[in-house]
């Protein structure tokens, strides 16, 4: 369903030479199927996140082709990519403390693309937002509905973000390092709640990690990337049991010993 | 190699402009600036004097001149005074916090309740109209400013690591509060102190605009403006004049204020 | 219930300042040199006249008691009586405030109405026109003084366009629209170092604001830029604007002397000021009180609304 195909990614810049981030990245991902994106920061990987959901700073340019089920978003209209967020591409983002409005009931900020992109009621969409907070397994959620963030924990939080993505029913989800910023204890819960949204709704999934733990749960296929560029793409189990890359190897012998225990037990 | 910001430059030059004129001011002047002459009375810039003269004859350019005098030295004065009372406060009460910084702080507040204005209006039946009263009454407004600024910044520095390391090796609160902290809270007072300067330009010439700055004959911006405007249709020249002097000092030392703080404080010269 | 606390907290520290302020205020009043009775009737009076209207004034009971009679008066509504008009010095500052009051609330509205559009503008044009105009005003309008606003304002506009009156107060009696039309052109003078200074701070906190990632996830959402910045950046950018109305109260108080000054209003800044070239020293020490009050009761309701722009100050639930 989605087909990027080689992405550049320019910043221009006050007083010195534009840098290129992503120097002709392509990636497929089809239906249902989870791919992770992992590297180290500064590598690309939400450089690539935004060019998808067309969320750049303004002195970024992109090139290339990003087709979503055939069209190319890099050509739509700031009005026609405003019909593809939320509704095609959800996006969850990786600091629970500051993505969300910290004035406002997270309710209120489940609810408003509801009310906004579906034109749906105050009741109705309350009720929506109610059944979101439920299904990402928020305890007690028609008393947390009316919580503003910072009455929260940072698990929650990032529970209420997922809840954001999926209010209007993408087809695509995009985690740009959705538990990095958690606790060990919690990221399991958010890493379990993004696979049981794949398994049951069918979604697609881009996890972009620096971890590769975290993708090695979830991921059937995995890019890894440095400096704005592909190292390799296949299935995860083949990347992480014969890298065919000394960096993905390096990448790999930078984990901590027990998470690449488990790896090793998994591949046994 | 960082680049000068604009406003630097702009405003650096403008404040020099009246620092200068207000030196040469001391030396020299086209006229005698309380010199009468009845014969150019309310004449218009240029059929006596470069702009005009006044309601009895006085050269315009020659008062403005000596007016930048006793403007910045007022103004200078006082945010001088304020200032390092503020500071030193600010400073106390960052390094001493407790019961001590809660006083400070109450002292503040209760500066903050007199607008320059008022505490002039206030000194000034005590002690009399004057360019003491003024320089009391725009400096005491001063301290609170100076003392927030420098308790803000102090504390920051406390928290850092430099510190507990004086502090291991045994010195006391008044000694880091000189050797450490000052040093790095200097930049951000001499911005402040551009920017307040202004401010108490502004207040003097609002005092001796309502005829509580200095006594005449000696000249002042804020005196002129309040003779002129007698002669508001007649002679508008001698409203331009002086308002634009006024104008013109505040903008250059806010301009060299902003542009000193951008380059001192990169992060701040982004956003702004 | 904490927010309540906390403003209690407020409320009983304000409270301690304006003892000491007052205290400083009746003070710094009786050193000043001049006998009131003296002052009332004239020079030519004899000394046991003057002693008689001491005694009558309580003038002669010992200062700690004249300062806790005057704060009991404060309390109640009784100033005491000017010595220069011979009515009551609440009355006098009543039959100003209704001046005063309306001017400077006019002006506060005018610099809000003008700074916060071109304050968003400005932030969300970056190094365009209008950011460049928004800046250039309010670098100027900082460094303008307000009375000589007022007096280009006359200049131009009364004497030149022969719109507005070039100064004087009708009365409220007279009707609303040529009251509120004598307080136009004093409240445009006043208005515009404010709205300088709204302006720069409007724009510094949106552009802060339009940085934090919850924007991104407002857009993310499928929200249009514009419902974005209204629903999600302009609220939270408030805060530093509401904070800056509460600090440019002094200088809105400084500003409303020299403008009432410079179109002859009769409003509570003339009044001090002639009082203090009477020698009205008893109108004198309360206005200033009066103002204090104002300074700082408007700093707290400043507190207030912050905590009701800001649910992480109003504690968690």
């Amino acid at each position: 369903m989605l087909a990027v195909e080689s992405l550049r990614v320019t910043f221009r810049r006050d007083r010195a030479p534009p840098v290129e981030v992503l120097r002709g990245v392509s990636l497929t991902l089809e239906r249902g199927a989870t791919l992770g994106i992992v590297g180290e920061s500064g590598s690309g990987k939400s450089v690539l996140a935004l060019s998808v959901i067309g969320l750049l700073p303004r002195n970024a340019r992109a090139e290339g082709r990003v087709l979503l089920d055939g069209t190319d978003l890099l050509t739509l209209s700031e009005r026609g990519m405003r019909d593809v967020r939320g509704r095609r591409i959800g996006m969850i983002f990786q600091e629970p403390m500051t993505a969300l409005n910290p004035a406002m009931r997270v309710g209120v900020q489940i609810a408003e693309g509801l009310r906004v992109r579906r034109g749906l009621s105050r009741g109705n969409a309350r009720t929506e937002a109610l059944r979101l907070l439920d299904r990402v397994q928020i305890p007690q959620a028609g008393r947390r509905i009316d919580s503003y963030p910072h009455e929260m924990s940072g698990g929650e939080r990032q529970r209420v973000g997922i809840a954001i993505a999926l209010a209007l029913e993408p087809d695509l989800l995009i985690a740009d390092e959705p538990t990095t910023a958690l606790d060990v204890t919690v990221q399991a819960g958010i890493l379990d709640i993004l696979g049981d949204l794949v398994a049951d709704l069918g979604l697609s999934l881009i996890l972009i990690s620096h971890d590769l733990g975290v993708i090695a749960r979830l991921a059937d296929r995995t890019l890894v990337m440095h400096r704005g560029a592909e190292i390799e793409q296949d299935a995860t189990e083949r990347v992480l049991r014969r890298p065919g890359h000394d960096y993905t190897r390096t990448l790999i012998d930078a984990m901590p010993r027990r998470a690449r225990a488990t790896l090793e037990a998994g591949r046994a | 190699m960082r680049r000068v910001p604009a406003t630097l430059w702009i405003g650096a030059a403008l404040s020099l402009l009246f620092v200068g004129a207000a030196l040469l001011s001391r030396v020299w002047t086209p006229a005698d600036p309380t010199g009468m002459n009845i014969a150019a009375r309310l004449k218009g810039p240029g059929e006596a004097g470069l702009l005009g003269a006044d309601q009895i004859g006085r050269d315009v350019l020659s008062i403005v001149m000596a007016g930048a005098w006793t403007s910045l030295g007022i103004a200078l004065t006082a945010t001088a005074i304020g200032g390092a009372v503020g500071t030193a406060t600010g400073m106390a009460a960052a390094a001493g916090r407790g019961g001590f910084e809660r006083a400070v702080m109450a002292a503040n507040g209760v500066l903050f309740a007199f607008p320059p204005i008022l505490s002039a209006i206030l000194l000034g039946a005590l002690l009399g109209p004057g360019a003491g009263t003024a320089i009391l009454a725009i400096g005491l407004f001063m301290v609170p400013v100076f003392a927030r600024i420098a308790r803000g910044a102090a504390l920051q520095v406390w928290s850092r690591d430099f510190i507990k390391a004086a502090r291991m090796a045994g010195k006391g609160p008044v000694r880091i509060s000189i050797e450490h902290v000052l040093p790095n809270i200097s930049a951000q007072i001499i911005v402040q102190f551009a920017i307040q300067t202004g401010l108490a330009i502004l207040a003097e010439a609002g005092l001796s605009f309502l005829g509580m700055g200095v006594a005449p004959p000696n000249p002042s911006w804020g005196r002129m403006l309040s003779e002129a405007q007698t002669y508001l249709s007649s002679a508008p020249h001698l409203v331009l004049a002086p308002g634009l002097a006024i104008a013109g000092a505040v903008l250059g030392l806010n301009l060299l204020g902003d542009g000193l703080r951008d380059l001192t404080d990169p992060r701040r010269g982004q956003a702004a | 219930m904490r927010k309540l606390r906390y403003l209690g907290r407020r409320l009983a520290g304000l409270l301690g300042i304006l003892g000491i302020a007052s205290l400083a205020i009746f003070l710094l009043i009786e050193a000043a040199p001049g006998d009131p009775a003296q002052i009332m009737l004239g020079t030519g009076a004899q000394p046991d006249t003057v002693a008689a209207l001491r005694a009558e004034l309580g003038l002669d009971r010992p200062l700690p008691l004249r300062y806790l009679a005057w704060l009991g008066g404060v309390f109640t509504g009784d100033l005491g009586m000017s010595y220069t008009y011979g009515t009551p010095v609440a009355e006098l500052i009543g039959q100003r405030l209704v001046v005063t009051l309306p001017l400077t609330a006019m002006a506060t509205l005018l610099a809000v109405a003008v700074a916060l559009p071109l304050g968003v503008m400005a932030a969300q044009n970056p190094n365009r026109i209008v950011d460049s105009l928004a800046t250039a005003f309010s670098q100027i309008g900082i460094a303008v003084p307000n009375f000589w606003i007022g007096l280009l304002l006359i200049l131009g506009v009364s004497l030149g366009l022969g719109w507005f009156p070039t100064g004087g107060f009708p009365g409220w009696r007279a009707g609303a629209l040529p009251a509120l039309s004598a307080l136009v052109l004093p409240a445009i003078a006043l208005a515009i170092p404010q709205a300088a200074v709204l302006t720069r701070v409007t724009r510094a906190a949106v552009i802060e604001v339009s940085n934090e990632d919850f924007i991104r996830t407002a857009r993310a959402k499928g929200l249009s830029r514009r419902r974005a910045l209204w629903r999600h950046t302009v609220p939270n950018a408030l805060l530093p604007v509401v904070t800056m109305l509460g600090l440019q109260i002094p200088f809105l108080i400084s500003g409303a002397v020299l403008v009432e000054n410079v179109f002859t209003l009769p409003g509570i800044g003339t009044l001090a000021y002639q009082a203090l070239s009477q020698r009205d020293l008893i109108v004198v020490q309360n206005v200033v009180l009066f103002f204090a009050v104002i300074v700082l009761g408007v700093n707290l309701l400043v507190d207030a609304l912050y905590i009701l722009l800001d649910p992480r100050l109003r504690g968690s639930g």
